[in-house]
């Protein structure tokens, strides 16, 4: 076949296969499909592993794997990893590895779980991958249907509506934006993201696309925004969110918050601000009073809440506002070298707060899920009291996860809050101080939670609470141990990643 | 070598007419060989033609001094066709496996209505193509009539009615285009060549396209088909929406749009925003897109849903067609081909896996049965199905969703935000479909405990599995590398556009 | 006056007559004591020998006109031929149902007069006289009228026979006086005078000749059954013993379209411009037909008379109970439709039509066999006595099947192909949007046909079973029937046979 080009070993489609064969292989495993499972993910975590090392150091794509698939519509089997993508495939791994361990008391039917679990491993990574937008969206929405049957069949009581309403609500975000990428396509004959970038990088994308299709690049920007909107969610798009994340079982949270959230910034960071960032830093005031409202509205809600899932729920929201809220920030024209470090930082923070975030929600909602498994089913914020005096291990290990989501200094979700802020400031300080106010909400939420859970008189009721057994201790402590590594060594990540940043910036056209 | 297709059909309705009556394997087992046989022709043909452009498969003369040919041929669009007819043909004797009324006069009947599909897409003479499309006509009557459900005497009755208008309307512009072309000849060629004047095409367009229409599911003269769907036995539903369906938008753009194309040119003013028949028939298809997904979100009777959901996804394919550009038309042959194949196995799911067994198609008792339990096969089948209906990116609906969509924008922006949320209500339906009838949560009903032999519900049968299989796997290779089609229609499209046929 | 040329002139009908003296001599001398089947059996099959040898006569005599003194002229060829070999096989069809029947306990004189009713017939299809003319529709009448009245048990016979006869009377009688103007008009019996006097005085567009026009119009109208002269027809196919019934469902009606196309020749030249050629009257002087279509009055009248016996036949047939009455009306449709083809004329829509009449009168010939079988063993016609006829007798079932989807115009019958030859003849004509209308509407009311048709097969088919008795035919009549529905189906697979052969002539 012509056109096809390969660098070496196709790593990244035997990333994602892997998965998907593991799925296979899980539905027929009976009771052994979390072993299988495990041991799919622990592979999928090597192999991205091994991506993440070979980047090549420019920033620029690597394992590219292109093949045409119907050349006719632009459409083209085209595989890449930079530091974004790469870094995004180590996350999905490792919460997945996650989400797989947490999930050790499956009652009914554990081979359709780990199944599904994997596919929506394989829907990650595929997505995480995708250079073409056809592949990409294939996989965008090939991922909501291992969750909804996830949510729908393992869920709490309020499951089938949490699970409709989040499918729904997510293809009906998608429809706008696969309107607005047809539209790109037909202006431009291409699906390729990195044709496309380059377009909009050299100013032409706006022309062909008032050329053809009239003066709609501004409504075309709307689509896509609105398709990423809803999934990150931004609000007042979010409605599906505390719904959907509570009625899950906690391991499927697990994944919805670490990895799921995560494809709707990704999706920023990939289509919309390469093509569409003059459009947005147009709508760069409304958009950055949404981002706002989602930091400071997210952690008020979070305040309000009584279920602990719903406070770190809404909490999540707040947290990806950040992330918004940066990308928002950084959509502006750089007229100085100041600027430019500015928005290298604001993308830097961006990325890894993804992938901090990523991993310590992930964390928090793996101990609501022992919290459960040990209260029998209780996690309201109140019903619990003075836990560090039967089990100080987990309050221990749990106060990592908490202050790392507080954005504590040394623990990793400081990093990502950190340089996000010291972007934003220099480039919207209206919104990054409003912003500070989310901060200090999620402190004081976090506290609370802390002194309500952890602190205090011991009930009757909780003074024979278990604390972690050894087998909890050794799969929570890696994930600590990481938390702590890069809250403490950040460069690991940032020497990664950094080298895609400046590439992307140098791409980025506002 | 396509034509056998035609003639084996309707040489094995005419054995199992013959057959005796009480041995139902025996008819079963014909029928699965003949319609088997037949795929395997159809493939073998679109393989091996592949990369060609028209092929004469027979040229007879006919009627010499009225200028009739027996003329069958074989462009892109009619091989792709052909492959979706031989396989709903086997997947509907698999799923009628169960039949025991009259078996083999069902099938005999059943072949008689594939053999004359088969030969509608292969016809390339007018007057052929409009008998094929009449003998069609009959068998449907009756199996509908006879082994159908709900209403049925009532529903075969209007869907005889509705579609012999239909091509009664045919029926006269082919008359009137015979006999203004100077009565010649009735070959499609020959007559998309013949120049007809402007004012002709301007009212025989629409007349034609309308008569094909009816058959199409246009809106608004879609009524025959929830009702027909629903009142047909499963295998006939199968072949009403998946193939049928079809050929009223086959007809569409072969023979209207072919042959006048003059027709759909704007005519000079505008009314209510329409300048052209064109217009006219883009917003009724984009009308039928919304209305279909509305109304199917509002049935109680799970027959009733997908039957008003094969108006909304015809309604895509009008819509490409009315786009008039090469992807817009792709796509619509490839929804014609994917819609086919999807639909066959919603109404196999629906019809035969659960009907047979619950005896129930309300949602409202269905709810209550916990079917994602008792059985699975169903639900995932289902849950499969449903979401490659619902546009899924990765199967065959997406890619022709996409390419109609793409036609449409490049046509008018409007029709394709209209249709947008055409698919968003698709969703909503489809999904609530899927949850009420199989992943509801509503506590069980208190005579599901009472016998305890109903938790039980009889297991899946061969039949049922490898037709389940067949389509699906057909809409996923579509969906995944829909080159496999697109290979053959696009070229097709090609020439089509380009003038006619040649 | 030679005698023996008239002899030869009429060969075919004189065969015929000799053939009916023949039945009733065998019958009488040789066959008083044999038993009624026997009877019937000779009878018939003595018919049909008649019949044959009457075509193989034809056959003979053709080639050119045939004059007779002037006074008398038959011509055959043509158009005219086609129509006496329709009609006569259509006769020997009619008698072999007769082998069967029960209705009679006069076979032979039945023969007898159904000879001579087809001898009346093949008269009027070759006439080019008036008087001529007259003589065989009486001829052809009267023994229908007995014909009808055979029934001699069955009072509805009688009553059938009685408003055949009194509606059949007042429309000869209209027929006489429209045929008294041409005489008047002209001075001349001759067909032929008669057209060349019209077409000799110019711009006669005299009031008289519409009078005569609609008169002709009304008395044959009478005959083909159409509306508004068709209210006779549904009790007479009701009434009528079954064999009596198929002769005038389809002889008769051959007979009167080959009188009808004979007759416009005449009857619409003075009327419109004077071109084209006249068969009879060798006259070339311009180009050939394309306005036929156009003499207007003419076109008129027969347009009217199609519409409305298109509308009125189809809405009547919908509340049929009787699938006797509803073949009647269904009847009247079939004359609508060639009606049309006789408005807007030409030489293709003479082909056309004789084709159409052919083929229908097969089919009902055939439809009326199935309904005799019924009849016979339920005692009644109505629609409900058809249910279940599916396990009854499948055989019987699938040729029913057959002749009614060939009356609704499905294809690959005959019928639909007769219909699709005739509309593509009329619309050839070429004569504007007014064809292209009643065409149109002639296609849409076939809708309501197929319902109609299809209540029958639905019975046949579809309902539960009442009785499962299997139902015997006799095997002659089961011949037949076969025979009659293969030739439905490979008549309509392939068109081109009979269209050639008609052709040719």
């Amino acid at each position: 076949m012509n056109g096809v080009e390969t660098n070496g070993f196709p790593m990244l489609s035997l990333l994602t296969a892997l998965p998907i064969v593991g799925a296979g292989i899980a539905l027929v495993s009976g009771k052994y499909a979390r072993f299988v499972a495990m041991i799919v993910g622990a592979l999928a975590l090597v192999i991205s592993l091994v991506v993440w090392a070979h980047l090549p150091s420019d920033g620029s794509m690597g394992f590219v794997e292109r093949v045409p698939w119907a050349p006719s519509l632009g459409i083209e089997y085209n595989l890449g990893a930079d530091g974004l993508s790469a870094l995004m495939l180590v996350l999905s791994a490792i919460v997945a590895l996650m989400a797989m361990d947490a999930a050790h008391h499956v009652h009914r039917q554990p081979n359709l779980y780990f199944a599904l679990v994997l596919l929506l491993e394989a829907g990650l990574f595929g997505c995480f991958t995708a250079q073409n937008f056809f592949h990409w969206f294939l996989f965008w929405e090939l991922s909501l249907i291992p969750a909804f049957f996830l949510i729908k069949l393992w869920g709490g009581e309020k499951r089938g509506p949490a699970a409709t309403q989040f499918f729904v609500y997510t293809m009906a975000g998608s429809v706008p934006l696969l309107l607005s990428m047809l539209g790109v396509f037909l202006a431009t004959g291409s699906m390729d993201f990195q044709h496309l970038t380059l377009l909009a990088s050299s100013g032409e994308l706006e022309p062909m696309v008032a050329l053809h299709l009239g003066p709609v690049m501004l409504w075309l920007a709307i689509g896509v925004l609105a398709g990423f909107a809803v999934k990150v969610p931004l609000m007042p798009f979010h409605t599906w969110l505390p719904a959907a994340y509570s009625e899950a079982p906690s391991p499927v949270t697990m994944l919805l918050t670490g990895t799921m959230s995560k494809m709707g910034v990704y999706g920023m960071l990939r289509i919309a601000l390469p093509l569409f960032g003059m459009q947005i830093a147009q709508m760069r005031t409304p958009l950055l009073v949404l981002a706002v409202v989602t930091v400071v509205m997210g952690a008020w809600a979070a305040a309000a809440q009584k279920d602990l899932k719903r406070v770190f729920a809404y909490s999540s929201v707040n947290h990806l506002g950040y992330c918004m809220l940066a990308i928002f920030a950084l959509a502006v024209p750089a007229t100085s070298a100041a600027m430019q470090a500015s928005q290298a930082a604001a993308l830097n923070g961006v990325i890894l707060q993804m992938f901090n975030h990523g991993i310590t929600a992930a964390m928090l909602f793996w101990f609501i899920a022992l919290l459960q498994e040990r209260s029998g089913g209780i996690r309201g914020i109140d019903d619990f009291g003075g836990l560090r005096k039967p089990a100080p291990i987990f309050a221990g290990l749990m106060g990592f996860a908490l202050f790392s989501s507080l954005g504590l200094p040394g623990l990793n979700g400081f990093v990502g809050e950190f340089l996000i802020f010291r972007g934003v400031f220099p480039l919207a300080w209206v919104a990054a101080t409003v912003s500070v106010l989310g901060l200090l909400v999620t402190a004081a939420v976090i506290l609370t939670v802390i002194q309500k859970v952890f602190a205090g008189p011991v009930p009757e009721k909780w003074a024979g609470f278990q604390d972690l057994h050894w087998g909890e201790w050794l799969a929570l402590a890696p994930v600590i141990a990481l938390m702590l590594l890069i809250g403490l060594l950040p460069q690991l990540i940032v020497d990664g990643v950094n080298p895609t940043v400046v590439n992307l910036l140098a791409h980025w056209r506002f | 070598m396509l034509a056998w297709t035609i003639y084996l059909s309707f040489a094995g309705a005419l054995i199992e007419a013959l057959l005796p009556k009480g041995n139902a394997a025996l008819a079963r087992w014909v029928a699965l060989l003949v319609s088997v046989v037949g795929f395997g022709i159809a493939v073998a043909g679109f393989v091996s033609a592949a990369g060609q452009g028209r092929v004469v498969i027979a040229d007879a003369p006919w009627v010499l001094t009225m200028g009739i040919h027996y003329t069958l041929a074989a462009d892109g669009i009619s091989r792709v066709l052909v492959l979706l007819t031989g396989l709903a043909a086997v997947a509907g004797v698999l799923f009628s496996w169960n039949i025991e009324l009259r078996t083999n006069e069902f099938f005999a009947f059943f072949l008689a209505l594939i053999g004359g599909v088969y030969g509608v897409f292969l016809s390339f003479d007018l007057f052929l193509l409009f008998v094929f499309y009449e003998i069609a006509i009959v068998p449907k009557y009756f199996l509908i009539a006879i082994w159908g459900s709900t209403r049925r005497e009532y529903a075969a009755m209007k869907l005889a009615l509705y579609s012999f208008v239909g091509s009664a309307m045919v029926l006269v512009t082919l008359l009137a285009a015979y006999a203004a072309s100077g009565s010649h000849s009735t070959g499609l060629i020959e007559l998309s060549h013949a120049n007809l004047p402007v004012s002709f095409q301007m009212w025989a367009f629409p007349l034609t396209f309308i008569g094909f229409g009816i058959l199409a599911g246009m809106w608004p003269f879609h009524t025959w088909a929830p009702t027909g769907h629903v009142a047909a036995p499963t295998a006939a539903s199968m072949l009403l929406a998946g193939v049928v369906m079809k050929l009223g938008a086959y007809g569409c753009l072969r023979v209207a749009m072919t042959l006048f194309p003059h027709g759909m040119d704007a005519w000079g003013f505008s009314f209510l925003g329409l300048g052209s028949w064109r217009d006219v028939f883009a917003v009724l298809a984009v009308i039928g897109i919304v209305y279909g997904a509305l109304v199917a979100l509002v049935q109680t009777d799970f027959k009733f849903v997908i039957g008003y959901s094969s108006v909304s996804h015809m309604g895509f394919v009008l819509l490409g067609l009315m786009t008039l550009n090469q992807i817009g038309i792709t796509g619509a042959v490839l929804q014609m081909f994917s819609h086919g194949v999807l639909a066959g196995l919603l109404f196999g799911i629906v019809g035969r896996i659960v009907y047979e067994r619950t005896h129930t198609r309300q949602l409202a008792d269905l709810e209550k049965m916990h079917l994602s339990k008792r059985l699975p096969f169903a639900a995932w089948g289902f849950a499969v199905a449903g979401m490659a209906s619902m546009g899924l990116p990765g199967f065959s609906g997406f890619v022709a969703e996409l390419q109609v969509l793409i036609g449409s924008w490049t046509a008018n922006p409007w029709w394709t935000a209209a249709a947008g949320v055409g698919i968003i209500v698709g969703v909503a339906y489809t999904w609530r479909a899927l949850q009420r009838a199989f992943f509801s949560d509503v506590p069980p009903a208190p005579h599901v405990h009472e016998h305890g032999n109903e938790h039980e519900l009889a297991a899946l049968t061969w039949p049922e599995i490898s037709g389940f299989v067949l389509l699906g796997v057909a809409s996923l290779l579509v969906g995944l590398w829909p080159r496999v089609l697109l290979d053959t229609i696009e070229p097709a499209v090609k020439a089509l556009l380009a003038g006619g046929a040649q | 006056m030679n005698y023996g040329e008239l002899f030869r002139v009429t060969l075919p009908e004189t065969v015929l007559e000799i053939a009916a003296l023949l039945v009733l001599l065998v019958d009488l001398a040789f066959l008083r004591k044999a038993a009624m089947q026997v009877r019937a059996g000779v009878a018939a099959v003595l018919g049909v020998v008649g019949c044959g040898a009457s075509i193989v006569a034809l056959y003979n005599t053709l080639g050119g006109n045939v004059s007779f003194g002037g006074a008398l002229l038959l011509s055959s060829g043509g158009v005219v031929a086609v129509a006496q070999i329709a009609i006569l096989a259509l006769t020997a069809l009619t008698l072999l149902l007769l082998i069967d029947s029960e209705f009679t306990r006069h076979p032979g004189e039945f023969v007898a007069v159904v000879l001579m009713a087809a001898s009346g017939g093949l008269i009027i299809s070759a006439a080019q006289d008036l008087l001529v003319i007259f003589a065989g529709l009486e001829l052809l009448s009267i023994s229908l009228y007995v014909l009808t009245a055979f029934g001699k048990t069955s009072a509805k016979s009688a009553e059938a026979a009685l408003k055949y006869y009194l509606f059949g009377g007042m429309s000869a009688a209209f027929l006489l006086f429209g045929f008294s103007y041409l005489y008047g008009l002209s001075g001349s019996t001759n067909l032929n005078v008669i057209a060349r006097a019209a077409i000799a005085s110019p711009g006669s567009g005299s009031p008289l000749f519409y009078l005569a026009l609609v008169l002709v119009a009304v008395g044959l109208g009478f005959k083909v059954a159409a509306a508004p002269f068709h209210l006779w027809a549904a009790d007479t196919y009701e009434g009528a013993p079954v064999p009596a019934a198929a002769f005038i469902a389809s002889v008769s009606k051959v007979a009167s379209f080959a009188l009808l196309i004979g007759l416009s020749e005449v009857i619409r030249y003075p009327f419109g411009h004077v071109h084209g050629t006249v068969r009879f009257m060798m006259i070339h002087s311009g180009p050939m037909s394309k306005w036929l279509g156009f003499s207007m009055p003419w076109t008129i009248v027969f347009a009217l008379l199609a519409a409305a016996s298109i509308k009125i036949g189809n809405l009547a047939a919908l509340a049929q109970r009787s699938v006797r009455r509803l073949l009647a009306y269904s009847a009247v449709v079939h004359a609508g439709y060639m009606l049309i083809a006789l408005a807007w004329f030409s030489e293709k829509g003479a082909q056309a039509i004789l084709y159409y009449i052919l083929t229908y009168g097969v089919t009902t010939i055939g439809a009326f066999g199935v309904v005799s079988v019924v009849e016979r063993v339920t005692g009644s016609d109505k629609m409900d006595a058809f249910l279940g006829l599916h396990k009854r007798n499948p055989l019987l079932a699938g040729v029913l099947l057959v002749l009614f989807l060939s009356l609704a115009g499905i294809p690959p019958l005959v019928g639909f192909w007769a219909k699709f030859n005739l509309f593509a003849a009329v619309l050839s004509v070429g004569a504007g949007v007014w064809p292209f209308i009643l065409v149109a509407f002639a296609v849409a009311f076939s809708a309501v046909s197929l319902y109609y048709y299809l209540q029958v097969l639905k019975r046949v088919y579809v309902m539960p079973v009442v009785d499962e008795t299997p139902i015997r035919v006799h095997p002659a009549t089961m011949v037949v029937l076969l025979t009659v529905a293969a030739a439905v189906v490979v008549l309509g697979c392939f068109p081109a046979l009979l269209q050639d052969w008609i052709a040719q002539f």
